[in-house]
């Protein structure tokens, strides 16, 4: 086992042995460890009951969920409609350059940071608009995107 | 506290009252929506919290949802006792300390005020309360009344009733706005199949897309044999430019659970869920709340107001999906299952969650439930048009200046919306087309936009009501690259499970990507034609019938455009990269250097140390040079 | 028994037996490729696709999985059936060039590869899933499942390692339509074989 058994069995302990938690377990673990270890994915199978494979095709279904270790400060850039036609394919570009600028490319093992694109954060007022952790910055410009960018490499 | 009937209902009425307007101390309220946090709310809430306590200030600080003005956040209001509600607006920091500063000098503060009103509505009790008696304020000569705000004037709040008007946290502030006793009036006055009667007279449709009768929907699974049925909300609001949903669920959650139990009483149902995209955490934190005051208050579990119905709910979340919002399979992911979505050649009505009788109706739908229940179908149905009855919330973004959640009586003009509500596109622009429905829907062009916003108008145009969503488009968008953006979101977005949505949208995909590279044939543009009618008439499900709308509405409207990226390889409005040039205008460029400083590239070259030059076989079309140059000397050819 | 129309014609079946079945005894063809009379169908491929007429509305439906009613005017020639069945296999043949079985019920509908043809000739599964319902329900096991979505969509087994869980029954391969399974089969046999002693 990977992942220590003492953080899972904490989620699984209050999570209902039934197949319908599922993809609620995962969200616990992906919180925990930032990603869905694979024995923690084979326990939470056993945990609510179903099939391996199940799990398997729940957890890459759903972009909730990620396989690999996600970086500490994930920037996720809205590219939803309203984002789109703001400039949200530049911003994205910007902010991409701008982390391989710091970071030498998009996500490095040394760095903590990384991008990705996501469909409409419901932030449709105020775009561009990119989200680290659960923080939303709004109307986004050269600038802005910037000190983003900065104050996110050095912490 | 326990609320087992009528007589418990009034007492919690009266504390929220006291709550909401307390006799003799004013109040701070910061508007602490998502929209609100985003633009520094948060900061400000806090700084109001902590002056109130260094100073033992006799007033309060609370929070509040989101009226809708989403272009004037951070919002806060001041509630003084006996006079009119004061509104500030684009509150930040500095604006705040001085609001501070002036309210503890005694003085109404004028600082960031945008408006004031002078009469609370609330819609489900007895109507207005009058805030302010007497003689008329200097500032209120000064400053507009809400009434005549441009952005609220045309609007008419039914499931927005109690948006920015009450602590979402807060069951009794909702309980003094009328809350729970529509509830209460269905669960003692009203026979099942008379809740069921009254809903389908109001002409209420689906909110959430199909504008399928709700009324109609409910009487199927009534009518449908098996036991448990299922209440659920379809809260997976993923269309983009879409956030009318996430408004309701941070500003008023309550006004959703009484409908969904007044629905579930109609029906015979025992249990619900609530399916809420994960992408929403605050949404999702506020109702849980929400259902947990209700479960405290009895609202919820057994015996509900003494009536012997029982009713519980939890909430489901979602995984990132947006195939979720499709009923089944919303129904499968709350299963634990991938989001597949399956035939409905049996209705989810007889055979939905589990295999059981389901019910599922969006936020905006079960919002609206109480008020027609409260006011009757009657007065309901006044409102809108005859075949499109009731308000509609829609999220208006885009360009356009006001931008925000509004609710407006079916049938407005898209002019009007625009114009009137939205205050027109920004200076520079021009209106060019509106987006509706989201990527089920399509673009109206300005010839159709004295069109009246309803179900049927909207569909024979060939986009749809969808959820709401609203995007203005002015002339420095690319229709080509619009088309291409949506066909992107939804190849990312398709479930994968059926042929034509599987593979026609990675087509389709590839088809526009070669027009905005001006690669494509007039003959293409048939042949897309012809396979988008295909993917219509053989997708499995609702996502992949819909797919298509985006594209063909924009050919329908557009086709000049496609034939200028196609015949001339040229792309009007300047954006589709393989179609445009940058260069400098060597009259108006000053030398300053911002430019080649910040290419990515080093495209930018200095010719005589005066002027820059850019060389073409290096430039990516990233555009950041134009966006720092103060000259205005980059021109995109 | 039902009565109802199939491209004019009146035709009987049992109720709550599908379209396609009823067509098929009546010696209607409709061409299939997901469908297996012993599983459960998907409805996934839609090359079964049929325009029916309730009385209310023209409506395009899966004819493995839509149930017979009353009265019903089913059309498994119309000009959108032939559009849509059109596209279904001009994209699936464009898609997988490796598979013979495609090539075939292409060609007999006169579909050819296009200039959007594929270069990857090993990919010949057509994302059906009558592999895992066949793993799920007759083996008992689960030992695949689907796994991403959209155009990333692919049948693979947990953590895409050699499956404890396969017993090698092979019936996945044999319910597979574009004898696709092969390589998988070999992939999630190989563990399954070292447990059992034996080699691959």
């Amino acid at each position: 086992m990977n992942t220590s058994f003492g953080e899972l069995e904490a989620i699984l302990e209050h999570v209902p042995p039934h197949p319908e938690h599922l993809i609620r377990a995962l969200h616990e673990v992906q919180a925990k460890f930032n990603y869905i270890p694979a024995d923690a994915l084979d326990a939470v199978c056993d945990h609510v009951g179903v099939a391996r494979s199940q799990g398997w095709a729940v957890a890459t279904f759903y972009k909730a969920f990620s396989l690999r270790p996600r970086k500490e400060h994930e920037i996720s850039v809205c590219v939803g409609t309203a984002c789109h036609i703001r400039g949200a394919a530049e911003v994205y570009e910007t902010i991409v350059r701008g982390t391989r600028a710091h970071a030498g490319e998009e996500s490095t093992p040394e760095s903590d940071l990384s991008v990705e694109k996501v469909y409409c954060l419901g932030c449709c007022s105020m775009g561009p608009v990119a989200k680290v952790g659960n923080e939303i910055h709004a109307n986004l410009d050269q600038k802005k995107v910037d000190t983003l960018i900065q104050t996110h490499s050095k912490r | 506290m326990k609320i087992h009937n009528l007589e418990g209902l009034l007492k919690a009425k009266q504390r929220g009252i006291t709550k909401l307007y307390p006799p003799k101390k004013p109040k701070l309220l910061v508007g602490m929506a998502t929209c609100g946090l985003a633009n520094g709310a948060r900061e400000v809430f806090d700084f109001f919290r902590s002056k109130a306590r260094a100073t033992s200030w006799n007033g309060l600080v609370e929070k509040t949802g989101c009226i809708g003005l989403c272009y004037q956040e951070p919002l806060v209001d001041l509630v003084i006792p006996g006079k009119p509600r004061l509104t500030y607006n684009r509150v930040d920091l500095v604006a705040a300390e001085k609001i501070w500063e002036e309210l503890w000098n005694g003085d109404i503060p004028e600082t960031s005020l945008m408006a004031w009103n002078d009469t609370d509505m609330i819609l489900l009790d007895g109507g207005p309360r009058k805030l302010h008696q007497g003689e008329t304020e200097s500032f209120m000569r000064r400053f507009p009344s809400y009434a005549e705000l441009d952005f609220l004037k045309y609007q008419q709040h039914i499931a927005m009733r109690n948006c920015g008007l009450l602590d979402p946290d807060n069951l009794d502030h909702y309980i003094a706005r009328g809350g729970y006793f529509s509830l209460q009036k269905a669960l003692t006055a009203m026979q099942p199949d008379e809740v069921i009667e009254e809903i389908i007279r109001s002409g209420l449709r689906g909110r959430g897309g199909g504008g399928f009768p709700a009324g109609i929907k409910w009487r199927s699974c009534r009518k449908a044999k098996g036991a448990p049925k299922y209440v659920l909300c379809n809260a997976d609001e993923g269309n983009p430019g879409t956030y009318t949903d996430r408004g309701l669920l941070e500003s008023d959650p309550h006004s959703i659970l009484e409908g969904m139990l007044i629905g579930a009483y109609a029906i015979g149902s025992t249990e619900g869920y609530i399916y809420v995209r994960a992408e929403y955490p605050l949404a999702v934190e506020t109702m849980q709340r929400a259902i947990s005051a209700a479960r405290e208050a009895g609202l919820l579990g057994k015996d509900i107001l003494g009536t012997g119905f029982d009713f519980d709910m939890e909430i489901s979340l979602g995984g990132g999906a947006y195939v979720c919002g499709e009923s089944t399979a919303l129904m499968a992911s709350i299963e634990g299952k991938p989001g597949e979505p399956r035939a409905k050649y049996t209705h989810t009505a007889e055979k939905g969650l589990w295999d059981r009788p389901s019910n599922l109706n969006n936020v905006e739908t079960w919002a609206n439930v109480p008020v027609i229940i409260s006011k009757g179908a009657d007065w309901y149905n006044m409102i809108g048009t005859k075949k499109s009855t009731g308000t509609k919330m829609f999220s208006l973004v885009g360009k356009v200046n006001r931008v925000g959640l509004v609710e407006v009586p079916m049938g407005i003009t898209i002019r009007e919306m625009v114009n009137a509500v939205g205050g027109g596109v920004p200076s520079g622009g021009e209106f060019k087309a509106i987006q509706t429905g989201g990527p089920s829907g399509g673009c109206i062009p300005k010839d159709c936009w004295d069109l009246p916003l309803d179900f049927e108008s909207l569909t024979h145009a060939g986009s749809m009501m969808g959820s709401g969503g609203m995007i203005v488009m002015d002339q420095s968008i690319c229709m080509v690259d619009l088309a291409r953006h949506f066909i992107d979101f939804l190849m990312d977005e398709s479930c994968g499970k059926c042929v034509p949505c599987r593979l026609g949208l990675k087509r389709m995909h590839t088809m526009l990507e070669r027009f905005t590279e001006g690669r494509g044939t007039i003959e293409d543009l048939d042949e897309m034609k012809s396979l988008a009618r295909a993917i219509q008439d053989a997708a499995l499900c609702a996502l992949g019938g819909s797919a298509p709308n985006p594209v063909l509405s924009t050919i329908r409207y557009f086709r000049d455009e496609f034939e200028a990226h196609i015949l001339d390889k040229r792309c009007p409005a300047k954006v589709c990269k393989r179609l445009i040039t940058y260069s400098i205008n060597s009259d108006a460029c000053t030398g300053c250097a911002h430019c080649s400083d910040v290419c990515p590239t080093g495209a930018i070259v200095s010719t005589n140390r005066k002027t820059h030059r850019i060389e073409t076989s290096l430039c990516i079309k990233c555009g950041v040079c134009a966006g720092v140059c103060e000259a205005g000397a980059i021109e995109v050819i | 028994m039902i009565t109802l129309n199939i491209n004019g014609s009146v035709v009987k079946g049992l109720e709550g037996s599908s379209i396609l079945d009823v067509a098929r005894s009546s010696g209607i063809s409709i061409p299939t490729l997901c469908h297996s009379g012993a599983l459960e169908p998907s409805g996934a491929c839609r090359l079964c696709i049929v325009e029916v007429n309730d009385g209310k509305r023209n409506r395009m439906v899966a004819s493995c999985l839509y149930p017979i009613r009353e009265g019903i005017d089913v059309y498994t020639e119309s000009e959108r059936v032939r559009n849509a069945r059109h596209w279904i296999l001009q994209m699936l043949v464009d898609e997988h060039p490796g598979s013979e079985k495609i090539r075939e019920i292409a060609g007999a509908y006169g579909v050819q590869e296009s200039a959007f043809r594929s270069d990857d000739c090993d990919d010949t599964c057509i994302r059906c899933g009558l592999c895992v319902i066949a793993c799920k329900d007759v083996a008992g096991i689960r030992s695949i499942s689907f796994a991403n979505r959209g155009v990333k969509k692919e049948v693979t087994t947990a953590h895409q390692l050699p499956s404890p869980e396969c017993v090698g029954c092979g019936v996945c391969l044999y319910v597979c339509p574009t004898e696709s399974m092969e390589r998988l089969f070999a992939k999630t046999r190989q563990l399954a074989a070292t447990v059992e002693g034996r080699q691959p």
